[in-house]
Parts: structure tokens; C-alpha cells; sequence
């Protein structure tokens, strides 16, 4: 069924419906306006006029991947490239699978159709990395998004040509061959002395894939019928929950070393890996509690009645509704960590993106020249695009599993 | 299996006896009841041992670097100083927590006060009928929420007060009644002492809410609307103003002239933080306030128009106590966050618990009691903090029958 098509508004009319519909409205109209005037004049005029970005464009290789050598950054070109193709991988082989169900919204679209179609989705990436590029001075970056887009469409085509067996091997297959990239990516530098937005993808990446299981395992345990069990699980959780992160990341970074051993103390990126991973679990707990919470009764009861087993029964029939009813909220947990790795330059000396930014302004050529707002307006950019995306993606995909419609 | 006296004979095998099996228990480890216990046990066992572990290894490592694991600290000097606090270096520690607890507490009440003023107002805006402001609303959520806070509160202390604000001599002097440079904000105050003040405002709110509940029996027995809220504000006002000036207190408006007076002072990393907090906050308050909005039932609003209500009438007497109920759990969660989120004046350098905490580490007081400590005060406050929301949500519940 298609929607009611509106009529055609000319724009007097557009402009009495949606502005001025009556004195009142007349007033908020004039009174937003003249505020979002002087802030749009003030963002233009920064952007354009006063703002001086040498500042960034100077520095981005210290944004992108801190101190690593500068002599290995084919390593890291390399490591984009191969993420791009893993990336069109996955896409190929869930649109496969989407043809396959014959769920693809429309099948017989032209190329270029499909092209600005993918543009209007991921504008806040396609807008990031044109920036990115623009503020370049050298071709490497330029060739390393070709590779990557020319990567990521050869992925898609492999995908979607892939003998039907393979789509269960995919997720650890990912998984595998992420931490490989991490671990070519320690060779020339160990991993305490990473920083930029390689540190910050290194910490939400690493953490997300850790504390997923341990939530899941946590919600389970909250729920559980064993007293021992629901205990230990609810103080876990609301410890984690009551504490401020900051002050978890701290500890670790002073006193963890007085919990172990003192030759087992870990490195600073495991300890910050460490915590990430145990403060999210218990937020991911809590939001997988709620999903469980929203599978009827009947359907365990149907898992009953044919007599599977408790554990089958969880892992066949619950989990995977409820899961799929918090994907929305357990993708804003994981935005949410995304930004938080920035805490770990705050509290454990990490030469972060944000760290690298406060960083940058104190260099011999910039000093006292009062840039700062120049740098982390580049980096608040980059964390934009980044979670927004991110969000963007989550809300399409919740309309497309029907999320609180069955 | 198959139903008694269909096939029965045919196929023996395959007839289902009824009588009840002999009562025979299933050997130990494969009892149920026996293995919950012994899960159970395994696992609140491991639990103990590792906690016991841990406990163990900060006893050895403390005791190998000489440093002592109880709360003795508590009563040394602290050696360090609080800006804006008259505290001696040589008092103890725990008054510098004490002091650093208030700062805290400074910051998330005001913020608290504010995000949801402000929350509020921008979740209306984004349902407004006005494109402008509508649109003007969501840009700036949506740019907000994806955004790290820490970023926002280096930005606001950094960028925004310490650099973009202006110089103490051409000072900022929004409405004539605040000071704002990048030396902080002066902001009007009472000029009185804060005993004095809190019980004039409480016996002014006393009769506020005398008269506005004397309204609505008047209003009850003659008709007509009660406008509670209307006359209890003008109530509150008029009688904290005359009983401050009988009571000699007065409001405290601050005057420039290159040198602020009058007023309170709020320092720039102060300043700094509250407006981070509360920008941020508002963000994530205006959308629960959006979705509590779209979650009343639009027959509520229909119905209100079918009673010729005027729309501001629709939207504060029918739609908003409707959403407000659904909004209070998220928005509580919110206070939550930002409690714990005060934590990041740590970057900044402003003195609250965590800041006060990792300085006194710092002067060499021992790192374990002081980190736990500093987590055990923010679970308590946490704690108050949800028990004050859980009243709430309580009384404005529906009463389900």
C-alpha cells in the first residue's frame, strides 16, 4: 500500500503552514530565527573566516594514529583497506540473504540509482571522510580510500557469490581476522604506546566484542531462578552500574597493580580494555534484562511443551527475541562506549583522539595561540560521525526486523 | 503417544503405562535439586576465593611497599587546597572529601535543576508546529548526543569560557543581572546566611502551597478554575519577598565595573562544568521527553480539542502530566548519569570528590581505601539518588485496579 500522496504546497503556502501559523507562532518564528541566524553566522564565519586550520591539517596523522612509526603507516593503509573488505563481505552476504527472502526493498535498481540510494543512507561518513581528504596534503590518504572502496565493492560482489554454507562461519571468521589485524598492527609499536583514533577504534572495538558475551551471561544470571546466582549477578551489576567510570579507570590505572600479583600486572590498554569491557557488561546485562522480560511466557511454554531442554529453551527461543527487541538500546550502549574511550586519555595518559587534540595546541608552532577550539571541533566531528552513523544504521535496521510491530 | 484403547494389543511395545513408576531418586549427580546446590555453591565459592585473592594481594603488595591499608589516612593532614575554599592544608582528609563531596553535590544540584528546565522546554520544541524551531531543536540534539561529554566539558572550560568568553574589564553583562567573563559567572544571590534563607524559603513555600490548595477548595464550592500553580508561584514569590525584607535579607544583584561585586562567584571550571552537564543532559532529557510525548495516546489530545482547549492548555494540562508519567524512570536514570558524570570536572581540574580523591593519592595517601572509598560514596549517592525516584515514580503512577 502506498502512502497518501500530500498535496503540493506552493511555498507562500509552506511558509504560512509551517512558520507563520498564527501571532504566536510569528514570534517563535522570528525569535529562533534570529537566534539560529547568529548561530549559523558564528559557525560560518569560524569555519571560513577565523577558524585557522593549519592546526589540524598539520597534525592529522597524530590524530589518526598518535605516535606510530612514520615510516610503518602502510600498515595501518593496509589494515582500512582490509576492514573495508570485510565490511563489503558482511553487506554482500546479508543482501544475499535479503534477496534471497525476497526482502530487498527494491531488486531492479541501476547502478546509479543504488550508488546515491547508499549516499543518502551513509552521508555522515561519505561528508567525514571528504573532509578528512580535503584536509590532507599528501596522495596516500587519497589512495588508501580508493583501495578501500575498490576493497569494500570486491568484498560485496564475493558475498554475495559465496556457496550458501559460509554465512555461519562469517562471525568468527570477522572476529579472527580483526584480531589479527590488531596484532600486525602491534608489531612495529605494542599496544601501550598507540594513541589517535586507532586507540579509541583498538578500545570500543576490542570492548564491545568482550562485554556482549559477559552481559548476556549477567541478564541470564539476574534472572535466574538459583538465589547464589541472582545475587552475585545483581551486586556485580549495580556496583558497576553506581560507579562512575572515570573513577573505575583511574583505579585501574593506580591501583590494579595492587589486586594482582606484581608480575601479572597488565599493561595500560588491557587494563583499559579490562574495565571498559566489566562497566559495559553490566549496562548490556540490564538491557538484555529488559528484552528477556519482553518474551511472552507463551513462548517458553511453547519450548515446553515440545520438550526442549531449559538450556535450549534460552538459547533458541529467548535470546534471540530478545535480543532482537534491545538491538536499538544495546547499539546506543555501544555509542556510548565509543565516546567513553575517550576517558581513558583523561585518566590513564593515553595520547587519544581527544588527548592528541589538547595535545596538538601546545606544540612549538601553535603554542598560546588559543586553537583549541580548532582541534576538537575536528575531533567532536570525527566522534560524530562515527556514533551518528552508527545510530542511523540501528534505527533502519530496527524498521526492518519490525521492532515492536509483531 | 497413542490414546487408550486405540491400537491397544495391536502393538505392545508401543502401549504407555499409567501407573506411577517406582519412586527410585536418580543417582546424586544427576539429582536437579542436588545440582542447583552444588552449582550454586561452585560458584558463590569462586566468587569468595577470588575476592579472598584479591584482598590477599593488596595485603602482600601494601605491606611489600610499606604503605598501610586502612582508613587511618582519613585523620592526616591532606595538604592540598581547594580553590574557592577557605580549607587549611593542614586539616585532614577527610575534611578535603568533605569539601569535595560538596562540590559535587554543588554542581548536580544546579545541573539537575537546569537539564530538566531546559530538557523539557527543547523535547517540546521538537514536536513543535513551527519548522524553524522544530528542526533548530533536533540539529542540536542530534549533534549533542553523538558526541563525547568529555569533549563538551574540555570545550566549554577550554574553548568556551576560558578563551571565547570575554575579559573581566568588557565583561558580558547578559539582562543587567550577571557578570559572565572567562574569570566564571557572578550570578544574583542572597545576601543573608544560608540557614536564614532556607527557612524563609521554606515557610514562603508553606504558604504557597497553603493558597493554592485554599484555590481549589474556593474553586470546588464556586466553580471556575483554580489556576493553582498560577497563584502559588505569585504566593511563593510575594512571601519570600516580604519576609526576607522583614527578615533583612535581601537579593544580591552583581554591578561590573571592571571588579565584580555583589552576587556569588562561580569559578570558571565551575561554570565550565555546569554548562557541559547541563547541555549535555538536556539532549538526552528532550528526547525521553519527545518519546513520552508521542506515547500518550493521541485520543487524549483529540479529545482535549473536542473540549476547546486552547493548544497551550492541551499541551500543559493534558498531554505533558500524561507523558510526565512515563518520563520520570529515564529521566531518573539521566540524574544518574549525571551524577557520575560530575565526575569528569577530574579533567578540568575542578575540585569535586574524584578530582580531591587523585590529588590526595597523589600526596601519597594510600590508593586502594581512597579509590574504594570514593566508589562507595558515589554508590550512596546513587543509591538516594534512585530511592528519590522510585517516590516519585510511585506517586505518580497510575493506580492499576
Amino acid at each position: 500500500m502506498s502512502a497518501p500522496t500530500l498535496p503540493h504546497l506552493s511555498s507562500a503556502q509552506w511558509l504560512r503552514k509551517n512558520l507563520f501559523r498564527g501571532p504566536l507562532d510569528a514570534v517563535i518564528t522570528i525569535l529562533a530565527g534570529a537566534v539560529v541566524g547568529y548561530v549559523v553566522f558564528r559557525m560560518l564565519r569560524f569555519v571560513f573566516v577565523s577558524g585557522r586550520w593549519e592546526i589540524v591539517e598539520r597534525n592529522l596523522t597524530l590524530f589518526m594514529v598518535g605516535q606510530y612509526d612514520r615510516t610503518q603507516l602502510w600498515r595501518p593503509a593496509l589494515a582500512v583497506v582490509i576492514s573495508a573488505a570485510l565490511a563489503g563481505l558482511v553487506a554482500g552476504v546479508i543482501r544475499r540473504r535479503q534477496a534471497a527472502a525476497g526482502r530487498l526493498p527494491d531488486p531492479h535498481l541501476g547502478g546509479v540509482r543504488k550508488l546515491t540510494n547508499l549516499s543518502g543512507r551513509l552521508w555522515p561518513a561519505l561528508v567525514g571522510l571528504l573532509l578528512l581528504l580535503g584536509l590532507t596534503t599528501s596522495p596516500g590518504p587519497w589512495l588508501v580510500a580508493g583501495a578501500a572502496l575498490l576493497a569494500a565493492a570486491a568484498g560485496s560482489a564475493l558475498g554475495r557469490r559465496a556457496p550458501r554454507g559460509f554465512a555461519w562461519a562469517l562471525a568468527p571468521g570477522i572476529l579472527l581476522c580483526l584480531f589479527g589485524l590488531v596484532a600486525f598492527l602491534a608489531q612495529p609499536l605494542e599496544w601501550d604506546r598507540w594513541g589517535g583514533m586507532m586507540l579509541n577504534l583498538l578500545l570500543a572495538g576490542t570492548s564491545i566484542v568482550l562485554c556482549f558475551p559477559l552481559g548476556v551471561l549477567l541478564a541470564l544470571g539476574r534472572r535466574s531462578q538459583l538465589p547464589a546466582i541472582r545475587a552475585v549477578c545483581t551486586g556485580y551489576i549495580e556496583l558497576f552500574r553506581g560507579a562512575p567510570l572515570i573513577a573505575l579507570l583511574l583505579m585501574a590505572n593506580v591501583a590494579l597493580g595492587f589486586f594482582v600479583p606484581q608480575e601479572l600486572a597488565p599493561g595500560k590498554v588491557v587494563r583499559a580494555i579490562v574495565v571498559f569491557t566489566l562497566f559495559t557488561a553490566a549496562y548490556i546485562a540490564e538491557i538484555v534484562r529488559g528484552g528477556l522480560q519482553s518474551v511472552p511466557d507463551g513462548q517458553l511454554e511453547a519450548g515446553k511443551a515440545i520438550g526442549l531442554s531449559p538450556v535450549r529453551i534460552t538459547a533458541m527461543i529467548e535470546l534471540p527475541q530478545a535480543l532482537r527487541n534491545v538491538i536499538p538500546a544495546m547499539v546506543g550502549q555501544f555509542i556510548s562506549l565509543f565516546k567513553d574511550t575517550t576517558l581513558a586519555g583523561a585518566a590513564m595518559g593515553f595520547l587519544d583522539l581527544l588527548a592528541g587534540a589538547e595535545a596538538a595546541t601546545s606544540q612549538p608552532a601553535f603554542r598560546g595561540q588559543g586553537l583549541i577550539a580548532e582541534t576538537l571541533v575536528f575531533v567532536a566531528l570525527l566522534f560524530w560521525v562515527g556514533s551518528y552513523t552508527m545510530s542511523r544504521e540501528s534505527q533502519r535496521l530496527e524498521l526492518r526486523l519490525g521492532v515492536g510491530q509483531r | 503417544m497413542t490414546p487408550e484403547g486405540d491400537g491397544a494389543g495391536k502393538d505392545p511395545a508401543r502401549t504407555v503405562s499409567f501407573a506411577t513408576p517406582p519412586a527410585s531418586r536418580p543417582p546424586l549427580w544427576r539429582d536437579v535439586r542436588v545440582l542447583k546446590w552444588v552449582f550454586q555453591l561452585g560458584v558463590v565459592g569462586a566468587v569468595a576465593m577470588l575476592l579472598g585473592v584479591l584482598v590477599n594481594n593488596v595485603r602482600a603488595n601494601s605491606a611489600r611497599l610499606g604503605i598501610p591499608t586502612g582508613f587511618d589516612y582519613l585523620d592526616q593532614p591532606a595538604q592540598l587546597t581547594i580553590p574557592g575554599n577557605d580549607m587549611r592544608a593542614s586539616q585532614p582528609v577527610r575534611e578535603a572529601i568533605l569539601q569535595g563531596t560538596l562540590n559535587t553535590l554543588r554542581v548536580v544540584i544546579a545541573g539537575i535543576v537546569l537539564a530538566t528546565v531546559i530538557g523539557i522546554l527543547i523535547g517540546i520544541a521538537r514536536l513543535s508546529g513551527n519548522w524553524l524551531l522544530r528542526n533548530s531543536a533536533r540539529v542540536y540534539v542530534e549533534i549533542i548526543r553523538n558526541v563525547p561529554l568529555l569533549l563538551i566539558v574540555i570545550f566549554s572550560y577550554l574553548a568556551f569560557v576560558i578563551t571565547g568568553l570575554p575579559t573581566i574589564d568588557v565583561a558580558w553583562e547578559p539582562l543587567g543581572i550577571m557578570v559572565i567573563s572567562n574569570r566564571g559567572a557572578v550570578v544574583p544571590w542572597h545576601d543573608g546566611s544560608n540557614t536564614q534563607v532556607t527557612a524563609i524559603l521554606l515557610a514562603a513555600l508553606i504558604v504557597a502551597v497553603a493558597v493554592g490548595r485554599l484555590r481549589v477548595a474556593w474553586t470546588d464550592r464556586r466553580g471556575g478554575l483554580p489556576h493553582a500553580g498560577f497563584w502559588g508561584t505569585l504566593t511563593f514569590i510575594a512571601a519570600a519577598l516580604i519576609l526576607g525584607r522583614a527578615g533583612g535579607v535581601g537579593l544580591s544583584v552583581p554591578v561590573s565595573n571592571g571588579r565584580p561585586s555583589g552576587g556569588i562567584v562561580l569559578a570558571p571550571e565551575y561554570f565550565a562544568l555546569l554548562v557541559a552537564l547541563v547541555v549535555y543532559t538536556a539532549s538526552h532529557i528532550a528526547e525521553i521527553v519527545r518519546g513520552s510525548i508521542q506515547a500518550v495516546p493521541k485520543g487524549q489530545n483529540e479529545a482535549a480539542q473536542a473540549l476547546a482547549l486552547t493548544p497551550m492548555q492541551r499541551m500543559w494540562k493534558v498531554v505533558l502530566p500524561q507523558a510526565m508519567r512515563i518520563a520520570v524512570p529515564p529521566i531518573g536514570n539521566q540524574y544518574l548519569n549525571l551524577l557520575k558524570n560530575s565526575s569528569l570536572g577530574f579533567a578540568i581540574s575542578y575540585f569535586e570528590l574524584t578530582k580531591v580523591t587523585s590529588v590526595s593519592i597523589g600526596n601519597a595517601r594510600p590508593a586502594v581505601p581512597s579509590y574504594l572509598l570514593l566508589i562507595a560514596i558515589y554508590l550512596v549517592f546513587s543509591v538516594a539518588l534512585e530511592f528519590m525516584v522510585n517516590l516519585t515514580n510511585r506517586r505518580l503512577a497510575l493506580v492499576q485496579r
